[in-house]
């Protein structure tokens, strides 16, 4: 156990799941051959203007509201001058004083000491909007060591800066942080947050401070970082880092580390890269932004419920145990999916243990989102029904859920072509126990020895030569009466 | 009388009745450019041929029936900052001299829907910075009423050309002045719209919040009829105001009766020549012979306003001039092994002339972080100030008269080792683009044989009664049939 605690805050970008971009008419897409969606306005060119695209704000608004923030409803947008050659003004069009979201928080999941799960809350300091910038690529990347070359279809992407306060005390934390986070942006279909497109970033800043001291130590910026393992390896790293320094007795620099993913360290960025004066003004191209209560309500209007409430709810309302809830409310899809399969329908346990386990599992297998799948809620509805009247037992129906992942047809349709429905005709189950008990003198003499086991095996006999449809119950029945 | 000094009402009218051709026109005005375009240098690119296939094309659709527009076949010439799509705009700097636009401005737009033939791209002082476009990168622009004389800045260019009869109307950009002060120095008719009615789409930013297109014409009326052509909202320009433009020319009554003048004592001290101060008086006189009534106001935040302006116009420009580092487009000064900053230095070192440099280097100070507090942010409450006393002003009057600048057109060269008494020259006009007001300056008189400019200025939004104003003192005097007579040196 190490002797200090770790400090660390997150700043998140998200790029938000808008048609067009921040202040132009461009496409928001990830991925397309480079400089083919630019206009003058995101690539800057004299004269140009830009045009505030009011979506961007509004899904700014969703996250903001699921967040608790205080909202700005008087917003300005700010220039944040520097110079890169990936920014094509020389200037970020962003927002630093009047952000359009102040404090809130983000609940998350961390285990407590008892190992039971509670609830934590990190707070937010700002969330804030701003535009993307474009990508540089370097010397061998491009196949020539002395160029860089730009794509400036990212240019003007809009982003939300969500950044929290240095609430997290330990890696498990900032990975709930991360986690949370997360699915929150993917529930309000606010970013599409997919961290190997750089649609989702983040960056963590992390300090140590001996355990008991109330003053936070010095502050290390970690940057680079593009997968939640980079997150995880880069904070051990760091953490490891700065340990080793104050125990030997020296002092941690404040500075900025990008993570090496090859070396597995974090190493300081470019003195000349980090000093900058941002020298912040108002943005003159574009007029303050009045969020007034009727665009508020709209937007609270068109809000989905959120995980942690759905999560709830399901608890409470389906019965359901915590550890189905959170599997059954990890994406909105598949809380969805499970809804929709509940409707007309009320047996929730049932259809939870079948989308969270055979369903769930399918589509994993075959990494497949749920969106994807080739049963659709209603017909694994009808699945359930048909177990639930007795039409098919439960290992028939995983028989017939296969053949329907793979043809994706109803599950009556299979049970009827392929002649798997329950037998629950008594003539016909009469005859075949009449055979099981010829064909098994033995047993026969053994149970009514007062071998009860060997009931079982008679039992067995009367499934096997139905292949399973026999119903249970009758064959019992049935047999019991033909033995006495 | 030669096509050249009619104006550009009428001659709109005469082609539209099919009196003279759009050719005849455009001929006519590019051999006047040839005759003293040497001497006048109003132009950084001269567009003969784009503009006599224009005129060609707008003769054709003429005798098709079709309506060409208000502006149907009359020549302009568009200060070098207004992008023109396929046609260089260099902003007067080594910085953009082979930048060739791939788009039009709006006003380039409405120019071309309303049948405007655009015969030249007009110098200016280096990115709109300066008073007498003697900053442009490539040459100074002469004074035609006195070739020794500059014809004030930035828009030097686009009134020259006015002046010098080489275009009927001439588009211009006013930031702190820009267009006023060279439409007084060279006697033309300048007119700063107010901020927001026309679109800034694709004029080339110095300082944003400021920055203003408009008309410069021989007349009242004419000034009028471009503003008519280029006003009106713009989606495009977020700052661009949404509301019907009214129908200027119909504001042109003559009629000034019970007209009320503000007077703002302010404008008539220091630095104000006493023979601008008399022509000014004399004109607000004229105005009440006319019916008009003059009250005295006051204005304390004035003396503020260049200050201030000195403050915010540079910071806004630091920021705007940042784009031109060598990565896109313009010039690009880099040897082999040069990082990205070196890069950067020399490009910018090479590009900006002296002054852009130098009111770079005051904006990004004053933005800088242990600055901004006590430069920027101040400046911004002072301009506040500035405007609720123009809000006070205009509760007592209609419309303001003042000078336009302190002086006239001064010798070329005989400032440039004293930028700030050159600064001085916009102490009238630069309150204007503080509040955003529109404002318009009109010959009044003449020193020298160099022309004293009248400037008017109106409540924001109400260009007609500037108009009105100014067509009345107009018709009522002569000063603006007087005419360069540009001399064979
Ligand atoms: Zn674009």
């Amino acid at each position: 156990m190490s002797k200090y605690e770790i400090v660390i805050g997150m700043e998140v970008h998200a790029e938000l799941l808008t048609e067009s971009k921040q202040f132009c008419g461009c496409a928001n897409v990830a991925v397309a051959p480079p400089n083919t969606h630019v206009c003058p306005v995101c690539l800057g060119f004299p004269g140009s203007l830009p045009v505030l695209n009011e979506k961007s704000v509004e899904l700014s608004l969703r996250t903001v509201l699921a967040f608790d923030s205080k909202i700005n409803k008087h917003t300005i947008f700010e220039r944040k001058n520097y110079f890169y050659p990936d920014l094509p003004k020389a200037y970020q069009i962003s927002q630093r004083l009047f952000t359009l979201g102040e404090g809130g928080c983000v609940e998350i999941d961390v285990a407590g000491q008892d190992g039971q799960v509670q609830t934590k809350r990190v707070g937010l300091s700002d969330v804030h909007m701003e535009e993307d910038t474009g990508k540089s690529q370097h010397g061998e990347a491009i196949g020539d060591p002395d160029s860089s070359l730009v794509d400036f279809n990212r240019a003007g992407i809009p982003l939300l800066e969500i950044v929290s306060a240095p609430d997290m005390r330990s890696i498990e934390e900032a990975e709930s942080y991360m986690a949370t986070l997360r699915q929150v942006l993917l529930y309000l279909e606010v970013s599409d947050c997919k961290m190997e497109l750089g649609r989702l970033r983040f960056e963590a800043s992390v300090s140590l401070r001996p355990f008991g001291q109330e003053e936070y130590g010095t502050r290390v910026e970690v940057k680079n970082l593009n997968s939640m393992k980079a997150v995880r390896d880069s904070l051990r790293a760091e953490i490891e880092r700065q340990t080793k320094i104050l125990d030997s007795g020296g002092k941690v620099q404040q500075q900025t580390m990008l993570w090496d993913e090859a070396s597995g360290t974090t190493q300081p960025m470019r003195s000349k890269e980090q000093a900058h004066d941002y020298r912040y003004f108002p943005e003159p191209d574009l007029v303050p932004i009045e969020i007034d209560n009727a665009w508020l309500d709209r937007v609270r209007a068109a809000m989905p419920e959120l995980p942690r409430a759905r999560r709830q709810r399901f608890q409470t309302d389906y019965g359901l145990s915590a550890y189905d809830a959170e599997i059954l409310t990890s994406t909105r899809d598949i809380a969805s999916y499970y809804e929709a399969a509940l409707e007309n329908y009320n047996n929730p346990k049932t259809i939870s243990n079948w989308v969270a386990n055979e369903l769930l599992g399918r589509l994993n297998a075959e990494n497949k989102d749920i969106i994807a799948s080739p049963v659709r809620p209603t017909q694994l509805r009808d699945l359930v029904k048909l177990i639930d009247d007795g039409t098919i037992s439960g290992k028939i129906a995983k028989e017939v859920f296969d053949e329907m992942f793979m043809e994706g047809r109803d599950a009556i349709l299979i049970v009827r072509e392929k002649g798997l429905g329950q037998i629950s005709d008594t003539s016909e189950i009469e005859a075949i126990c009449q055979r099981v008990i010829e064909a098994n003198p033995k047993a026969v003499e053994d149970y009514k020895g007062g071998k009860e086991r060997s009931f079982a095996a008679l039992v067995g006999g009367v499934m096997k030569e139905t292949r399973g449809r026999a119903n249970p119950a009758l064959v019992n029945e049935l047999l019991k009466k033909q033995l006495s | 009388m030669p096509l050249t000094e009619l104006t550009a009402y009428q001659l709109a009218q005469q082609i539209k009745t099919r009196k003279i051709s759009c050719r005849e026109v455009t001929n006519e005005f590019l051999s006047r450019i040839e005759e003293v375009e040497p001497r006048v240098k109003a132009f950084v690119t001269v567009l003969p041929d784009e503009a006599r296939r224009r005129a060609d094309l707008l003769d054709k659709r003429l005798a098709g029936g079709e309506d060409i527009g208000l502006l149907g076949g009359v020549p302009v010439a568009v200060k070098d900052l207004i992008c023109t799509r396929g046609i260089r705009t260099t902003c007067s700097s080594k910085m953009l001299e082979n930048f060739v636009p791939p788009y039009d401005a709006h006003v380039a737009e409405r120019l071309a829907v309303e049948g405007a033939v655009n015969i030249g791209k007009a110098n200016m002082d280096e990115f709109a910075m300066g008073s007498s476009t003697e900053n442009s990168a490539f040459f100074p622009t002469r004074n035609p009423w006195n070739l020794n004389c500059v014809p004030g800045g930035s828009s030097g260019g686009s009134t020259a050309a006015v002046a010098a009869q080489e275009a009927p109307l001439a588009l211009g950009s006013d930031t702190g002045g820009s267009i006023r002060q060279p439409a007084a120095y060279c006697g033309c008719v300048g007119l700063k719209p107010t901020y927001g009615l026309v679109s800034r789409y694709g004029l080339i930013a110095f300082a944003s919040s400021l920055d203003q297109i408009g008309p410069i014409a021989n007349d009242v009326r004419d000034s009028a009829l471009l503003l008519q052509a280029i006003a009106g909202y713009d989606r495009r320009d977020s700052t661009s105001i949404n509301r019907a433009v009214p129908d200027y020319l119909a504001s042109l009554t003559g009629d000034v009766k019970g007209l009320r003048i503000g007077v703002p004592k302010e404008f008539f001290v220091q630095g104000v020549e006493s023979y601008v101060v008399d022509a000014v008086r004399a004109a607000i006189d004229k105005l009440c012979e006319l019916g008009a009534e003059a009250v005295e106001v006051s204005m304390p935040s004035a003396e503020y306003a260049l200050a201030t302006y000195y403050i915010i116009a540079p910071s806004e420009a630091s920021s705007n001039l940042a784009r031109y580092d060598g990565v896109q487009y313009g010039l690009r000064v880099a040897e082999p092994g040069d990082d990205i900053i070196a890069m950067y230095s020399k490009t910018r070192a090479a590009g900006f002339g002296h002054e852009v440099q130098h009111r770079i280097m005051i904006g990004t100070h004053a933005l800088s972080s242990g600055f901004y507090d006590a430069y920027y942010l101040k400046a911004q409450k002072v301009r506040t100030l500035i405007r609720r006393d123009f809000e006070k002003a205009f509760s007592q009057c209609d419309v303001l008269a003042t000078p336009t600048a302190p002086t006239v057109a001064f010798e070329i060269g005989s400032k440039t080792n004293d930028p700030f008494s050159m600064k001085l020259a916009d102490v009238c006009t630069i309150p204007v683009n503080m509040a955003g007001l529109p404002a318009i300056s009109l010959p009044c008189g003449f020193q020298n044989n160099l022309p004293i400019g009248l400037q008017l200025i109106g409540n924001l939004l109400d260009e007609s009664t500037l108009f009105r104003a100014a067509h009345a003192y107009e018709q009522a005097t002569e000063w603006h049939k007087q005419r360069a007579v540009v001399e064979k040196s």
